[in-house]
């Protein structure tokens, strides 16, 4: 079947043809529909490329970064942790040069195979999505945007740069799709903390209960145990739900031990 | 669609999300560009996309439509070799030969971006290419040859390119 190929070649156009992104698949960098092209596991009818829409830009100014969505990793390495850390530690050069932030967004088809990384640091760091799509255009904080995502076009990722940040994770093998477990915290200027991990069931997710013992002056150890009661994991290829129970504690206190030195 | 492959422009017949990896091998014959994994993951689809590496399977061609698109076949010939597979030849950086096209043109990239022989930051910039047969080390140990210029007497070297294209397909 003849799949019809969009290609706007601005921010506006992309918006316009995306609409309420009925019957719509969208593909930035490509990393992951190619995949599922390649192995016919997806059958596309209308697909919207981003590549010359004008969204791949970094901009950094007054304490803080606006991120187009089909910026590339490649644009963040040497973003603020814990994002800069989190981008450098996935694929090699060649993955990191096409795969985008806005991918990550829309990363995660399945608990058992959690795809984007980048959803930990962006929690963390307490990131605004703009997004496009039905009713419109809307700025959510990231959790918001995570939990209904569905039917939006993401086009413009914002965050107060921290003042301090930090990042832990399994080691990635470079030819796998996402890092099993990662920890992201960051500290706000006004002092708040956030806390937040992939890989411990479904997409991103804050680590409210460990954020709230480590606010209450409990000591790392304490904070990481805590981190059980957000999480979730599964089983899969990389790792099963008993490891990453096992490593999310350890992996948040150092995260916070990261934090404490570097604040 | 128009591509431009080792600086000769071609027109191909692909469909706009077909893979580059495809239409290099299947449409235009360039058969160095190898299909390992068709996911993303193995690294021997490597090609240069105006410079960058990139997974070729991973590119649909209208994405490349229009750009430099550069394989082993446009870095050297098997007598004239570039810097990067002269050494891969002098230190037996390759066995069969199926991951070599990915990690030369992966090299390629790293060098040309100013890498050095550091092996930790070479392993770094090939760690997305996967060998089952020779090993990395003699890898890693061609392309810190390659950073330092390192000079050969590709007389002396018992393999020379022609065997190795005869014989590597």
């Amino acid at each position: 079947m003849k799949i019809d190929v969009l290609i706007p070649e601005s921010p506006e156009e992309a918006v316009a043809q995306f609409g309420d992104g009925e019957g719509l698949s969208v593909m930035a960098g490509g990393t992951i529909m190619m995949q599922l092209l390649n192995y016919r596991r997806a059958r596309p009818e209308r697909v919207l490329m981003l590549h010359k829409a004008g969204l791949g830009y970094v901009g950094r100014n007054n304490g803080s970064m606006t991120i187009g969505a089909a910026a590339a990793l490649s644009d963040l390495v040497d973003a603020p942790a814990p994002l800069g850390p989190c981008a450098a530690n996935i694929g090699d050069p060649a993955i990191r040069g096409q795969a985008t932030i806005g991918g990550n967004l829309f990363a995660s088809p399945t608990p058992e195979f959690p795809l984007g990384d980048l959803q930990g640091p962006l929690l963390a760091l307490g990131a605004m999505v703009r997004s496009a799509g039905a009713g419109g255009e809307r700025t959510q904080p990231m959790e918001e945007f995570l939990a209904n995502r569905g039917g939006r076009l993401a086009l413009e990722i914002t965050f107060e740069k921290p003042a301090a940040g930090a990042f832990a994770s399994l080691r990635r093998p470079h030819s796998k799709h996402y890092t099993p477990l990662a920890v992201s915290g960051a500290r706000a200027a006004s002092g708040e903390l956030r806390l937040a991990a992939t890989g411990a069931g479904g997409p991103g997710r804050r680590l409210p209960s460990a954020e709230a013992a480590a606010a209450s002056g409990a000591g790392s150890g304490e904070a990481g145990r805590a981190a059980l009661a957000d999480a979730e994991p599964a089983d899969d290829a990389l790792a099963s739900a008993w490891y990453r129970g096992k490593v999310l504690p350890v992996l948040v206190e150092r995260v916070l031990s990261q934090l404490e030195e570097s604040s | 669609m128009k591509l431009i492959v080792n600086g000769a422009p071609r027109e191909v017949g692909a469909a706009p999300l077909d893979s580059l990896l495809s239409v290099l091998r299947e449409e235009l014959d360039v058969t160095s560009v190898k299909a390992g994994c068709e996911a993303g993951g193995c690294g021997t689809c490597t090609v240069l996309l105006d410079g960058n590496p990139v997974r070729s399977c991973l590119i649909p061609a209208a994405r490349a439509e229009g750009a430099e698109i550069t394989t082993v076949e446009g870095l050297g010939t098997p007598d004239d070799p570039s810097p990067v597979q002269r050494s891969f030849l002098h230190h037996y950086a390759l066995q069969c030969g199926f991951c070599t096209p990915g990690l030369v043109v992966a090299a390629t990239a790293y060098l040309d971006g100013g890498g050095s022989d550091d092996p930790e930051d070479i392993a770094a910039a090939v760690s997305g290419h996967v060998c089952r047969c020779t090993g990395y080390g003699k890898i890693v140990d061609a392309i810190a040859a390659a950073a330092r210029g390192d000079e050969f007497d590709m007389e002396s070297t018992a393999l020379d390119a022609n065997t190795v294209v005869k014989t590597g397909g």
